[in-house]
This record gives C-alpha cells, sequence and structure tokens, in this order.
C-alpha cells in the first residue's frame, strides 16, 4: 500500500532541500541548523552506570542482611526469643554470603576483586563499603559459628561489631548511587540512604515474618518502614524537576511506581491489618520482599536512563 | 616536575582528527565503532573507553559580523575534546582500589595493572569521559600520554595536531597564553571567544581547558560541573540518621511489644 503523500508535498520535500532545511521527521541533511539549541545534537554528558543484575540484587541481599543484624542486636538488647535472634543472625550471615560473590561477578576483572582492600578511601562510598561488607561477612559469620561451636560470649561480640557494620550495609548504597554525577542519584543524595534503610528494614522484617515469627514488634517495623516508602513514592510523584524524569516516565518509571506500591502503600495497608491478622502479615512481608527488589533495580535502570538526559548538566 | 596540561583553541581547529588517529596509534587503542552518525561529519560521537580524543563539529546558525560568510547558512566550529584532568577529579575520588592515581604531571592517571573494573569511576566523572571497555573489563581514558611525558615527550595527539589547535605545555604558561589568545580574537572581531575552565566550581579547575566561541553548552562542555565528593556530607548524615532511627525504632518496637505481651499474659 502506498503512503498518502499529496503531490505537493514533493515541491515543498524540494524547495525545502533548495534551501539545506528539510523538516521531514528523522531527515537531518549534513549543513542543516541543528535544531537542539545549546546542547551538543541532545547528546549525553555523563555515562551510564555499567552495572548489571548482580548490583541491584547486593543491595536487596546486603541491605536485608545488615538491617536484619541490627534486629538480632536490638532483639537480644531488649530480651525477645531466643530463635528470633537466632534467625536474624542467620539471615544477616547468609544475605552477607551471598552479597560477596555478587559483587565480585559485577566486576571487570573479578579476579582482582582483593584489589578493593589495597587502600581505604573514606571519600569513596565505594571502598567504604568494601570495606564494610568484609567486617560485616566476617563477624555475622562468626555470629552464627559462634552460636554452633556454643561460644555464646565470642558470638555475641561478633553480633555486636555485624550489627554496628550491618548499620552501614543498610544506608550505604544510598550514599554510593547520592555521590555520583547521574543526575536522578545525586538529587536525591539525601533521600537515597533513608530509602534504601528503611527498604532493607522492611526486607529484614519480612524474611522473619516468613521464616514464622510473629512478634507485634516486626510488624511495628514493617510499619514504620513501610510508612517511609509511601512518602518517598508521594514524594517522587509529587515533583517536577528535570532531573528525577526517569523516576517518573517511561518504563523506569513504571518499574518505580510498581516498586513502590510494593515497597510502600500495599504493604503498609497490609501491616495495618496485621496487627490482627497473622495471614495479612505474611502477604505483607511477600509484597515488601517483591517491593524491595524492584525498587533497587528501578533506580540503577533509572540511572541508566538518567545518564542519557543531558538537559540537567546544561542548565 | 611542572604541572603540564592541554589549551585546546577552537578557533584554529580543522576538524581534520588528526589527533584522534594519533591516540589511537600511540595507545593502542581498540575500535570504537564504525558508525555513520548523521550529526555533521562527527563519527565518533563521545570520549569513552576507547576513544581519548573526540573532534566535535558544532554547527550553528552565523551571527552577523565575524564567522560566516553571509551567505553561509551554517557557521561549523571543531573541538577536540579529551580528558579534562580535573585538579578535583570525580573518578580518582571515587576509585576503591587506588588504581587511579595523580601523576607528577598533574594529570589524572589509570593504572591497568590495579583496575578491577569496579565500574565506580564511570558514574563518577561529571564529563562522561572514563567508561569500562566491555571486552577488557577496566575501565580506560585518557593517559594523558604518561609514557611520553615520562620520556620529556608531548603527548602524541599535541605533536600530531597540523594547526597548534592543541597545544601542550606547562599549565601556567597556557594559561598566560589563552590569555594572550583570547586579546588577540577579541581585538580582531571574535568577541564571542572565550575560555572554558570550571575553576570557580567544585570541580577547581582542569588541566585540560578549551578557548570555544559562543555557548560553550553547543560542545557539550557543561556550565557548572561539579565533583560529587561535595554530595558525601549530606548523604553520610542522611545515612547515619536513617541508621539511628533503625536502631531507635527497633528499640522501641521490641519493648513496648513485650511490655504488651506481658500485659496481655
Amino acid at each position: 500500500m502506498k503512503p498518502h503523500i499529496p503531490e505537493t508535498r514533493l515541491d515543498e520535500i524540494r524547495n525545502q532541500a533548495a534551501l539545506g532545511q528539510l523538516d521531514a521527521k528523522g531527515v537531518r541533511p549534513p549543513g542543516s541548523p541543528f535544531p537542539e539549541a545549546n546542547s551538543y545534537y541532545g547528546l549525553p554528558i555523563v555515562k551510564p552506570p555499567v552495572w548489571t543484575w548482580e548490583i541491584p540484587l547486593y543491595f536487596f541481599t546486603g541491605g536485608a542482611a545488615g538491617a536484619s543484624s541490627v534486629i538480632a542486636l536490638t532483639a537480644q538488647m531488649t530480651g525477645a526469643s531466643k530463635s528470633l535472634i537466632r534467625d536474624a543472625r542467620w539471615i544477616a550471615a547468609l544475605g552477607a554470603a551471598a552479597s560477596g560473590p555478587l559483587l565480585i561477578l559485577d566486576l571487570g576483572r573479578p579476579e582482582r576483586f582483593l584489589n578493593m582492600l589495597r587502600v581505604f578511601k573514606p571519600q569513596s562510598p565505594m571502598s567504604v563499603g568494601a570495606w564494610t561488607l568484609t567486617a560485616f561477612g566476617t563477624a555475622s559469620a562468626g555470629a552464627v559459628i559462634a552460636e554452633l561451636l556454643r561460644m555464646k560470649r565470642a558470638g555475641d561480640a561478633a553480633a555486636f561489631i555485624a550489627a554496628l557494620s550491618g548499620l552501614v550495609m543498610a544506608t550505604y548504597t544510598g550514599v554510593l548511587l547520592g555521590a555520583t554525577a547521574i543526575p536522578v542519584w545525586s538529587r536525591h543524595a539525601r533521600s537515597l540512604p533513608i530509602h534504601f534503610g528503611a527498604s532493607a528494614l522492611s526486607s529484614a522484617v519480612s524474611l522473619l515474618v516468613l521464616r514464622g515469627h510473629d512478634e507485634q514488634a516486626l510488624n511495628a517495623l514493617g510499619l514504620a518502614a513501610a510508612a517511609f516508602e509511601t512518602y518517598m513514592g508521594i514524594e517522587i510523584e509529587s515533583g517536577d524537576d528535570v532531573e528525577s524524569e526517569p523516576l517518573r516516565k517511561g518504563t523506569t518509571g513504571l518499574t518505580t511506581r510498581i516498586g513502590g506500591f510494593f515497597s510502600g502503600p500495599l504493604p503498609l495497608a497490609l501491616r495495618l491489618l496485621g496487627i490482627r491478622s497473622k495471614r495479612a502479615r505474611r502477604v505483607a512481608a511477600a509484597s515488601a520482599l517483591l517491593g524491595s527488589i524492584l525498587t533497587r533495580v528501578a533506580w540503577i535502570e533509572a540511572g541508566k536512563a538518567s545518564a542519557a538526559d543531558p538537559r540537567p548538566h546544561l542548565l | 616536575m611542572p604541572v603540564t596540561g592541554f589549551l585546546t583553541d577552537s578557533t584554529l581547529c580543522i576538524g581534520c582528527k588528526a589527533c584522534e588517529v594519533a591516540c589511537k596509534e600511540w595507545n593502542d587503542v581498540p575500535d570504537d565503532g564504525f558508525v555513520w552518525s548523521g550529526l555533521s561529519y562527527d563519527n565518533t560521537l563521545a570520549l569513552g573507553h576507547s576513544t581519548y580524543r573526540h573532534v566535535k563539529f558544532v554547527e550553528r546558525e552565523p551571527k552577523s559580523g565575524c564567522g560566516g560568510n553571509a551567505g553561509e547558512r551554517v557557521t561549523w566550529e571543531f573541538s577536540s575534546d579529551v580528558c579534562k584532568h580535573c585538579e578535583n577529579a570525580g573518578c580518582l575520588e571515587a576509585c576503591p582500589t587506588g588504581s587511579i592515581v595523580r601523576t607528577e604531571f598533574g594529570s589524572v592517571f589509570v593504572q591497568p595493572d590495579i583496575c578491577n573494573g569496579c565500574g565506580y569511576c564511570v558514574v563518577s566523572c561529571p564529563f562522561g569521559v572514563i567508561d569500562r571497555r566491555p571486552d577488557d573489563g577496566r575501565a580506560f581514558k585518557c593517559t594523558f600520554c604518561y609514557d611520553r611525558q615520562k620520556a620529556g615527550a608531548e603527548p602524541a595527539c599535541a605533536k600530531a595536531c597540523p594547526t597548534g589547535s592543541i597545544l601542550f605545555g606547562r599549565l601556567d604558561d597556557l594559561e598566560r597564553a589563552a590569555d594572550r589568545r583570547i586579546a588577540q580574537l577579541h581585538a580582531s572581531g571574535m568577541t564571542d571567544a572565550a575560555i572554558w575552565n570550571p575553576k570557580e566550581t567544585s570541580v577547581g579547575g582542569t588541566h585540560a581547558f578549551f578557548l570555544v566561541r559562543g555557548d560553550a553548552r553547543a560542545y557539550n562542555l557543561p556550565p557548572k560541573p561539579e565533583v560529587p565528593t561535595t554530595l558525601l556530607k549530606q548523604s553520610w548524615s542522611a545515612a547515619a540518621m536513617a541508621a539511628g532511627a533503625m536502631v531507635g525504632l527497633s528499640l522501641v518496637a521490641f519493648l513496648t511489644s513485650s511490655n504488651s505481651r506481658r500485659g496481655a499474659k
């Protein structure tokens, strides 16, 4: 089938071509003034992150493990049930054990992962993170191994160190993204650590709930995290800054929104019901875990989309 | 050792891409794709893991006065882009392995035997210069011909440049040369010629700086680049707050719920 082009259009094209200014869609003849004012052909200024699926998954496992070690310690300090403390410690240890390989897998030269420990640079969140994971991995593994060996005092000491480093584990990933040249991340440098911390806490609580722990304290913590995640979603939705557009538009916007729904409003409502209903707590846990993973994926993908947009840099 | 730099003068550039070729050959850089972009004569498009010099072809509507004849529909300007070798370099600060270092020439250099390809420098460069080479796994960018400078030679691109558009020398000498060149251009009527060197931002100036005409944004040279380390304080403060809240909330949650449990029993 022939496209319907009026004969006069051909004259128009000839006249425009003679002037060197074809206005047809998708045609940019050499010599025509480029349309993007004050930018180099609208080409990107910064490079997109090279990180693949391992990094958002690491943000999830590392965050959940870190928050879990904090729960283990506070539960111990307040005299909560022994099985809750033990399971929280195990989640921390297993999460840390999964985190290391994920980070190493994402390296361009995985065999050189030990170079991360060549230097310590407080001005590099990546360096702080590598050292924190090393400390956290060792301490959280030490805590469960000591428990297996019935060395209570050593186990408690290790669990204490795990909780301290776990606090960094749960939040530093927000700094890692925030302190970069990627507009959508740096714009949220202040909120990302809290956002990721809340997501981590929510995941840790959810894993413990799914493991069969019914303490109201867990539900209360989950409520607080889901409330913050709901607030974060509202903040993202209500903004109109050009930097945050990837969180609202396109595929990355959709992922952010779905991740936000499963992290914020849905578990918030379910955990409110969960004050009385065990089943609601279980469903809330599943939703929060899915939401946490999706949210981490959404932030990385939004960073990639953000890098492609030169506008924030040229304001 | 004196601090050296590049002054790239776009008013002298003829867009021959000899700098790109010289850089590729001397540094043995792999191909960066054979594509026709359709964007003027620029088929290189951007600096990257396998592109350390990139000639930009900027087309603009001519303004009355100097530059472009009245009959021309566009002005055509060229400028060879390169790693800026920032005074406060985002990539260097971000590098967790210490692979990226400051050399005795003041340049920023990636030690290929140290880099483990973590990719954090890639998102920390405010100019999109450094990138990870997919088949190699390590990060690459302009070396400022560290090997040649070590031997007392000028970088390959500067040596190959046929018009003197790429000037290499001591940074303080180049800054004086740039001022002289600007005065000369302004005197001859090119009043829109200016130096791009973000000294007043957190980047603190660059060792490779540029003389361009008109709005530097047309060359994708950002007017207010910031080194990401400026965000650390606010971001870590937020992290500390989040950590504090996590501990506080957990303690409160366990204390109040254990109380209520006792009450119920």
